[in-house]
This record gives structure tokens, sequence and C-alpha cells, in this order.
């Protein structure tokens, strides 16, 4: 279900700090969310491009993950360019191809693409657990990261538990259809599915009470900010500069 | 025995399911420091409620409870006591609830205000005594389920408490986890009391076997032995049996 496909190489993206790495691709994608000019976006996409090679990534994987966004861009580009009014660009038959729609439709596809490359660069890089932990350490609220953590961690529980009574549903002969009875089968197994979840999250919280859960999470791991770190991060902070002036230099 | 060994002592109970008959009824437990104690009876009759009882997850309707000679009634009173028994659950997945195998054992003892290296040494520790050196980094939700069930003793064993509380420990263990776990078990110095329908394996770990048995507790001090038939292929041929 998760995989964490992104975590297993060693590169220098993924020795960097989780926490440095969380706060500049979040500065990063306000960034390139806000850009307008293409300068600006093209430079983005570079930044973000050698961030991924850097990290050696499975482009494999990255590519796929691309499509899958981009697909949906598509949709986008099936009506953006024809609703939006403006000098139009070409027409084909009755439909007129605005040029603003056009150039909005390009901006939309750069900017998806930025930010979803720039997101597997450095976020899916960490294992879940590390980007908890490094959450923790950036003082967000404990209780959002409890929550974050423990959906992690009891998604798969869950998913076992789908899967035993999809299965037992099976083994008796259960052939989906469009069909009342099918509907009612899958209500059920959902609604099962939910009792079980939330039985199973209490008898969690017992087991936590147990072992003395005050309502504290405690993080093990310690991350000190390295020379590479340092170095990387004015790197970055350069990258970030670099956007700004392409995007805003004529307007200060 | 001296009343000041006296661990647990359970007084009275009177414990009902909503809606439901009374699962204990005037129900009375008493557990003496050093002795280990087996839970066996049919399903439902209650055997993991009084678990739940003792670490104070479900609140009794009357009768008295009594921890390390101290009358416990309240939630916080509770918290005392949780840090002094260990109760291993019957799901693993229930117990296991850290990402990493160290995060999760080292989760007791931090609660307990350990600082994190001590913690770490701590859990460090109990994982090489079970047997588990070098799972320290494995993710808890793709352990196997022996793997789980011993992950899950250590978290408990870690706290260090002086009763532990185990709750059918050996159901899904392969017979080598079984034997290592009885050989755990024979090793420590705790109290304990393990709910078990496997008979062999109270046997070889406990000193008295109790029976649950309409919201009761049935005592029988004496060993019977008893004689099994079976039969197999090539009988006749002269043979031992282990």
């Amino acid at each position: 279900m998760i995989n964490e496909a992104f975590t297993t190489s060693n590169s220098i993206i993924h020795r960097l700090d989780p926490r440095l790495k969380i706060i500049y691709a979040i500065f990063f994608s306000i960034l390139v969310a806000l850009c307008n000019r293409f300068e600006a976006l093209f430079f983005g996409l570079t930044v973000t491009v050698c961030l991924i090679l850097l990290a050696r990534l499975d482009k494999k994987i990255v590519f796929k993950r691309l499509i899958l966004v981009n697909g949906l861009v598509f949709f986008f580009w099936l009506f953006i360019p024809l609703t939006f009014e403006g000098e139009p660009i070409f027409m084909l038959g009755p439909l007129s191809f605005s040029r603003p729609g056009v150039l909005l439709a390009c901006r939309f596809t750069l900017k998806t693409n930025t930010i979803l490359m720039m997101l597997i660069a450095f976020m899916s890089s960490m294992p879940v657990y590390t980007l908890g932990h490094a959450m923790g350490m950036l003082k967000i609220h404990p209780k959002l990261i409890l929550l974050f953590l423990m959906t992690y961690r009891y998604i798969f529980v869950i998913q076992q538990e789908y899967q035993r009574l999809a299965r037992s549903a099976k083994i008796r002969g259960f052939n989906p259809s469009t069909n009342i009875h099918t509907y009612k089968t899958y209500a059920y197994i959902i609604g099962m599915l939910f009792i079980r979840a939330s039985e199973r999250a209490e008898r969690v919280h017992n087991a936590m009470l147990c072992r003395g859960f005050n309502r504290r999470f405690y993080c093990l791991n310690e991350y000190f900010l390295t020379p590479l770190d340092w170095g990387i991060s004015f790197l970055l902070f350069i990258t970030l500069t670099g956007i700004i002036i392409l995007e805003w230099s004529q307007l200060i | 025995m001296e009343s000041t060994n006296l661990i647990i002592n359970l007084n009275e109970i009177y414990f009902a399911y909503p809606a439901m008959e009374p699962v204990l009824k005037n129900f009375n437990l008493k557990l003496y420091k050093g002795q280990r104690l087996g839970l066996t009876g049919q399903n439902g009759s209650g055997k993991t409620t009084i678990f739940h009882i003792i670490m104070g997850l479900l609140k009794i309707s009357s009768g008295d409870m009594e921890f390390f000679g101290k009358l416990i009634r309240e939630e916080k009173d509770f918290q005392e006591i949780r840090q002094k028994i260990g109760l291993l659950f019957q799901d693993s997945d229930d117990q296991l609830f850290s990402p990493t195998v160290l995060e999760d054992v080292a989760f007791g003892p931090l609660n307990l205000g350990k600082s994190k290296k001590e913690a770490i040494d701590i859990s460090k520790k109990t994982l090489k005594r079970l047997g588990l050196k070098g799972f320290e980094d494995r993710i808890t939700y793709k352990l196997s389920g022996g793997e789980k069930r011993l992950v899950s003793m250590a978290t408990v064993l870690a706290m260090e408490p002086d009763v532990l509380l185990l709750d059918e420990p050996t159901t899904g263990l392969d017979d080598k986890t079984k034997e290592s776990l009885i050989q755990l078990l024979g090793d420590l110095d705790q109290s304990y009391i393990i709910i078990s329908h496997d008979f062999n394996f109270l046997s070889r770990t406990t000193t008295s076997i109790s029976l649950m048995e309409k919201g009761q507790l049935l005592m029988d001090k004496d060993v019977h032995s008893h004689q099994h038939y079976h039969s197999h292929q090539h009988g006749t041929y002269p043979h031992k049996h282990n």
C-alpha cells in the first residue's frame, strides 16, 4: 500500500537533515505556487530536476507518479483554454482556444510538476516516521504528529482487516455485480471495518495506558546540523532568492 | 503466607458488561510474591476481564482491590499500579504502536521518567535478553507473528514490573518460539499470572493452575495423572513417545 519506494537510496539528499528538507520544501512550494513569470517557473523546474537527479531515485517510479498527476492536469488542458476569455490563439471549428487560457494551463502544468517533484525529492526520500519526528522537532503540535504516525501505523492493520473480510466474502461465493446484494455486502464490510477500527483504537489506547502513557510522545532520534547541511542550505537559499528575483525583480 | 507478601488481592469482585449477565460474581483472587499462577477456562468465562480489571481498564461495580497492601480505587491510583504490573495483550498489534521496535520498547521506560539514554540502554538490554538483538530499527508492523509476540514481551519487561499478566502468550507461536518463551519465563524473577488453554505450557511455566467457571475461580492443588489413548500407523512396532 505505502511502500516508501524512494527511501532506500543513500544519496546526498537522503543524508540531509529532515528538518531542513521539510522547511525548504514548504518555502519552495509556496514560492512556486505564487509565481507567474515563466522565467521563474522554468528556473524552479530546473532546480527540482537537479534535486531529483541528485537524490538518485528510481526514475521509472518517479515517471510513473508524474504521469498519474499529469493525467489530472490533462483535464485542465481540456477546459481552461476553452472556457477562458481573451484573444483566441487558434480556432477549431466553433471552439476557440484563448491565449491567456493556454498560458494559464502552461503555468498550471509547470507548477504542478515542479512542486510534485520537489515533494518527491525531499519528502518521499525519508521514511514516514522520520518525517513525523522531524515535524516534532519543528514544534508542530504533538497531537497532530501522533495522529499522523498512528494513522500510518494502523492503516496496514485496517488494510489487513479489510482483506480478511473481503476474502471471507469471496470464499463463500460472493461475486460483486450491480445489484442490491452487492451494495449491501460492501456496506456491511465497510461498517464492520469502522467498528473494528474503533474497537482496536480502544484496545491500543488501553495498551498505551498500561505502559504509563501520559499524552506525550517521545522521539528517540536526535538530529544535528552537519557542515554538509549548512552548505546545502546555503545553496538552497540561493535558489529561493533566484526565484524571487526572476519573479519580482522589475517590481522592486 | 504472610500478608506482606500478598501482591494482588481481589476481594468479592462483582463485574458485568452493560446489559449482560455478570461475568464475575463474588470473585476472589490472591497472588503472592513469587507465585506463578495459571488461569484457564472456557472462552468468555472472564479471564481477560480479570486482567483488565486489575489494570484499571474496566471499572468494577463492587468489591475491594488491594495491590501491594494498598487499597486501590481511582484512576490516579491505577496509574501507579500500571508501572508495577505489566500486561501482555492477546493481540500484539494492539501492543505495538510505535514505528520502530526500539521506540516501542523505550516507550514505557520514557513514560516512567527515564532519560532518553537510560531508556535506550534498558530497551537494548531487554531486546538482547529476548534474543532480539539487531531488531532495534525494524518496523513493528513488518515483523512476523512470533517476532511481534516477543517484542511485545520486551515492551512489557522493559518497564521492569513486579508482576506480569500474560494473556494467551502462546497463541500463534510455533514450537520453537514457545520453547524459548518457556525458557524465558523460567529465568524471570517476577510473579506472574498466565491465561492459556495450553495445559502443557501451563504445567511447565506455573506452580498452580486455576479454572475459571461461572464467574468464580476453582483451585485444584493436586496433580492428577491421566491416560491418553492414541493411535497411529506402525503402532505395533515397539517405540517411545516424548
